[in-house]
Order: C-alpha cells, then sequence, then structure tokens
C-alpha cells in the first residue's frame, strides 16, 4: 500500500471510536435514567459516524476494494489499534462514565490539535468531531462530578472506577511507527506533548468533583499493537458477527 | 361542588370536545376522563421504553456500520418518544416514578408486541415494517385527539414513526432482494412477526371493553377491527412488491368489499400474552426493573448533588 502509514494511523484513531462507540451501544435501554439512555446512545450514535469518516476515507486510501465495513467488523483480534482504555466493560455506570471520562479528556485535545493537520480530509473531520466530543466531556465530567460529590456510596464506586481505569490511561500518549511518520509530515498529532496537560487537567477535575487522583505509576499498554485485554475478543465476536457468518453480502 | 354544578360542567366539557376543542392541563375535566388518559398514555410511554429492548438487542450485532448507526438513531427515538409521552402523562397529575411503578409491578401494561423475541437480523426489518406500521395506523388519529399535550406529542412521535416504517421496509426490500440465504430470513422474520402485528390492533370489536367512551374523546377514531382491515390491505401489496409470501393461506382480496378476506387470529395467544405469558414477558421486565435498580444508587447521588450545590449555593449568598 502505497500510504501505509497513513491508512495505520487512520486506523489507530478510529478503533478507539469503534470500539468505544460500541461499549456505549451495548447499554441502549439499561441506563439508570431515560435522560441517561439517551445521552449514551447518542454517544455511541457520534462515535460510529465518526467511524465512517474515517474508514471511508482509509478504504479510499487502501484502494484494494474493501469497504467501511470490511475494515470495521473483518480484521482479526490482533489488527484493532484501539487503546485498552476504549474496551474495558460497563462494570456499573461509575466504570462506564470513568472510561468515557478519561478518554474525552484526551480525545478533545488530540482532536483540537488534528484540525491543524496538513492532511485535509483528517483536518475536515477533526473538525466537525471536536464539536461532538466537547459534549461528551462536558457529558462525562458532569457525571463524575454528580458521582464523586453525591452519596458516600457514589464516590467509593466512581473512585474505584477511576482506580482501575488509571492504569489504562498512559497508553494514550504511546506513538506507533505510524504516528511518528504522520508526525513528521504534519499530518499527525504528537500525542507525547499532550501528555502533561491532561495530567494536569484530569487531576484538578478529579478534586473538582472530590475524588483522589490515583497515585499508582504501574501502567498497561499493549492496545496500540493489537495486545489487548481478554474484554475484546467478545465485544469482536458481537461486531463481527453477521459479517462473518454471511460473508459478501449486501445490508 | 353539587352534583347540579358537576353535570354542567360535564356537559361543558363534552360540548368542548364535540367542537373539536383541545382541553388543556389546567381545564376542568371530568375524573374518568384523566383516569383513562393515563392510562392509555402511561401504557403507550412504557410501549415505547419496553419497545427498546428488542431493538436494542441488535445494535451491537448490526451487519453494517450503516445500519447500526440507522438502528441506534431508531431506538435513541423510541427513548425520546417515551421521555416526551411520560412528560405529556405527568400534565394530568401523575410522576414519572409513580409510572414507572406501576410498569414494574404489573400494574400499568405495554404493548405485547414487544413480548416477543428478535432472533435474527431481519426482525429488525420486520419490526420496522410491520409493528411500526401498525403503530402508525393505531396512532395517526391521535393527532387529532381531544386532550392537547398527547394530540401534539402524537404528531412529532408520528412523523418519526413513519420515517422507522420505511426503514424497516428498506431493510426487507434488501434483504428480499439479496441471496437465497437474506431472503429466507426476511420471509422467516414475516412468518413470525405477521400475526401478532394483527393482534397489536387490539382485541375485536366485540369484546373490546374501551371503544366507545374512548371514540367520544377522540382517543380512539376507529375500531379496532377496521384498524386491522386497513393495516391488512395496506401491507399486503407491500409483500407483494418484495416478493415475500404474507403466512396466511385464507388470505384473498375480496371484490366487493374491497379488501382483503383474512384467516382467523389465534385469540387464545394474544390473551396468553397480554396476560403475562408470553416468550419474553418475564425477561422484558426483568430487564426494566433491573436497570431501574441498577440504577437507583446513580439517581440518588445525582439528587444528593443537586441539594449540595444547592446548599452551597445559598451559603454563599448569606
Amino acid at each position: 500500500m502505497k500510504n501505509e502509514n497513513l491508512y495505520n494511523y487512520i486506523l489507530g484513531i478510529a478503533d478507539n471510536s469503534l470500539i468505544l462507540g460500541q461499549r456505549m451501544g451495548e447499554l441502549c435501554g439499561h441506563g439508570p435514567t431515560l435522560e441517561t439512555d439517551i445521552a449514551c446512545t447518542n454517544i455511541s450514535l457520534d462515535l460510529f459516524g465518526q467511524v465512517r469518516s474515517y474508514f471511508q476515507y482509509a478504504a479510499k486510501i487502501a484502494g484494494d476494494g474493501r469497504t467501511e465495513d470490511d475494515i470495521a467488523m473483518l480484521r482479526k483480534e490482533r489488527d484493532y489499534k484501539n487503546v485498552l482504555l476504549s474496551e474495558q466493560p460497563n462494570t456499573n455506570f461509575a466504570y462506564t462514565i470513568g472510561r468515557q471520562f478519561l478518554f474525552d479528556v484526551y480525545h478533545l485535545a488530540f482532536l483540537t490539535e488534528l484540525q491543524k493537520s496538513s492532511d485535509l480530509t483528517l483536518s475536515a473531520i477533526a473538525n466537525k468531531c471536536v464539536k461532538e466530543v466537547s459534549y461528551h466531556e462536558r457529558f462525562s465530567l458532569d457525571w463524575v462530578k454528580r458521582l464523586g460529590d453525591g452519596t458516600e456510596e457514589s464516590n467509593q464506586k466512581m473512585q474505584e472506577a477511576i482506580n482501575d481505569l488509571w492504569t489504562y490511561t498512559d497508553e494514550l500518549f504511546h506513538q506507533t511507527g505510524a504516528d511518528k511518520a504522520m508526525v513528521a509530515e504534519g499530518v499527525g498529532v504528537d500525542v507525547t506533548k499532550l501528555k502533561e496537560n491532561y495530567y494536569k487537567s484530569v487531576s484538578e477535575l478529579l478534586e473538582e468533583a472530590r475524588l483522589k487522583t490515583p497515585e499508582s505509576k504501574w501502567f498497561q499498554k499493549g492496545g496500540k499493537q493489537g495486545i489487548h485485554t481478554e474484554h475484546l475478543g467478545y465485544l469482536l465476536a458481537d461486531l463481527q458477527y453477521m459479517q462473518r457468518t454471511y460473508p459478501n453480502m449486501e445490508w | 361542588m353539587s352534583e347540579e354544578q358537576i353535570k354542567s360542567l360535564e356537559k361543558h366539557f363534552e360540548e368542548r370536545i364535540a367542537r373539536d376543542e383541545k382541553i388543556e392541563p389546567k381545564d376542568w375535566m371530568p375524573e374518568k376522563y384523566r383516569k383513562t388518559h393515563i392510562r392509555q398514555m402511561s401504557q403507550h410511554a412504557h410501549s415505547e421504553i419496553v419497545g427498546m429492548l428488542p431493538e436494542g438487542n441488535w445494535i451491537t450485532r448490526a451487519p453494517s456500520l450503516r445500519r447500526k448507526v440507522a438502528l441506534l438513531a431508531k431506538v435513541q427515538d423510541e427513548a425520546g418518544h417515551g421521555l416526551y409521552l411520560y412528560s405529556a402523562t405527568e400534565t394530568l397529575g401523575i410522576s414519572r416514578d409513580e409510572m414507572y411503578e406501576q410498569l414494574h409491578t404489573g400494574k400499568a401494561k405495554y404493548s405485547s408486541i414487544f413480548n416477543y423475541p428478535t432472533i435474527t437480523w431481519a426482525d429488525m426489518g420486520a419490526i420496522g415494517w410491520l409493528v411500526d406500521g401498525a403503530a402508525i395506523i393505531n396512532q395517526v388519529p391521535l393527532c387529532n385527539t381531544s386532550y392537547g399535550p398527547y394530540a401534539r406529542a402524537m404528531i412529532r412521535v408520528c412523523k418519526e414513526e413513519s420515517f422507522h416504517q420505511r426503514q424497516g421496509f428498506e431493510i426487507m426490500m434488501k434483504l428480499a432482494n439479496g441471496t437465497p440465504e437474506q431472503k429466507d430470513m426476511a420471509q422467516d422474520a414475516l412468518n413470525r412477526w405477521w400475526w401478532p402485528s394483527l393482534m397489536m390492533l387490539g382485541p375485536t370489536d366485540d369484546v373490546s371493553v374501551h371503544t366507545e367512551q374512548s371514540m367520544k374523546w377522540k382517543l380512539k377514531r376507529k375500531s379496532n377491527d377496521d384498524l386491522r382491515q386497513q393495516f391488512i390491505d395496506q401491507t399486503v401489496p407491500q409483500a407483494d412488491l418484495i416478493g415475500l409470501t404474507i403466512p396466511d393461506p385464507d388470505l384473498k382480496w375480496n371484490e366487493e368489499r374491497g379488501s382483503y378476506d383474512f384467516g382467523e387470529i389465534d385469540w387464545d395467544e394474544f390473551w396468553q400474552v397480554v396476560k403475562g405469558h408470553g416468550p419474553m414477558n418475564k425477561q422484558r421486565m426483568k430487564a426494566r426493573v433491573g436497570a431501574w435498580e441498577r440504577g437507583e444508587w446513580v439517581r440518588d447521588a445525582a439528587m444528593a448533588h443537586a441539594e449540595k450545590k444547592q446548599a452551597r449555593k445559598e451559603k454563599q449568598v448569606v
């Protein structure tokens, strides 16, 4: 493939939205209130809309007849490059919100920078997504505050979720080979430069929500290399079910 | 209030409805009118919410990104309808929590159709095409019903439902024109959803208990049997168009009536499901009650946070 780095770079971004969108979609009809149900579905809907833009572009770059659906649904587990954070399960509402919050703060900073990409398609996609993601961040942050400040039980649950998910945050700022190549060309975002600000604002926001910033410096990584947690296989089994069972059909 | 005064209010009330005037929340209304509306509107809201479950069942497995996005949007619309209808019902002096309580304890009903399982992707097409199709036939006349908040809610709901119906038909059409395997999947879904969709329009007129009063209040404008006939006459040509067969050997065009004659509906099955013993009644309720109970600490936290925030604000002012 001529633009292999660009292709891999796009997949690295899009897989986060794909897997997180799938997780949020699981909740549809099962939320704690009707309003949160609608909001979570809406976030899922935004993320899948973003996925479509990225994968349509990736399919064009690949130029080998594959479609957005082939890219989304017909890769092997090791070929998904999403961060481990995005695939973590909906253990309870605090985990759902914690995962969303820790990703949104990163996602918003990332898209803000991606708007400056020299690749006009990526910058246009980022321009559209940044509006959606700033709403996601407002929603998840509001809930982190509600749960952190609400009752003793909710504070404990929210703190536990943040503590458990914290180990997956560092990976957000790791660079892959495709990342480095795209940064050098002025197409990609240098995520290492987002790290300091990320931890600073997350800490401040957690404090505002009466939560403690975890002190642990032990982090997990591997998603960007396709080495995932055990959760991903089951998620993919659902995501790929129709395409695998009924290959080469139109829907 | 004396009996005479009430009689005069009732007379005035019925005259307003006869003149096609809308009744608004603050207007005087007979207790029976209020209760009947709470019953029907909350039942409608519950149907939207429970109806999210059979379709939500396929969100993670939708066959393409385009279908996934459309399905998410559709189920989200249903949540929106639920929210809208609960709010409209609240104007009659009942809270959303009370309505949930009635749903969770089985006191309030919801549309029986959602007690059938969605076992293949084609069920997403069949639900949109048939279930939403039948719902529209039921609901379009309600855009002119006498209670203002309900009528206004229905105008928006019907617009979205008609979009869902076309979307469902398009799913079926794609399958029917697809591979033999896809066509079989579509036919199988039509076979399973056809009769429950006919039942959705309610028991036959001779046993329907609410019809007469509801007609007077414009909560109902046509009888169940008329609505059912309208649904059949509208849907049979659509099935023909995409080459699917309605699973009714007695279905036949009746030249004289200008309508289709159709076979016997299994009303025993209908009553079994209505009474709580359909294939998915228990699972649907378990899912709803489970979501509510698992969400309790979340709702408590939101309330506590709002109170604390208010208290902090007041303290600042002092």
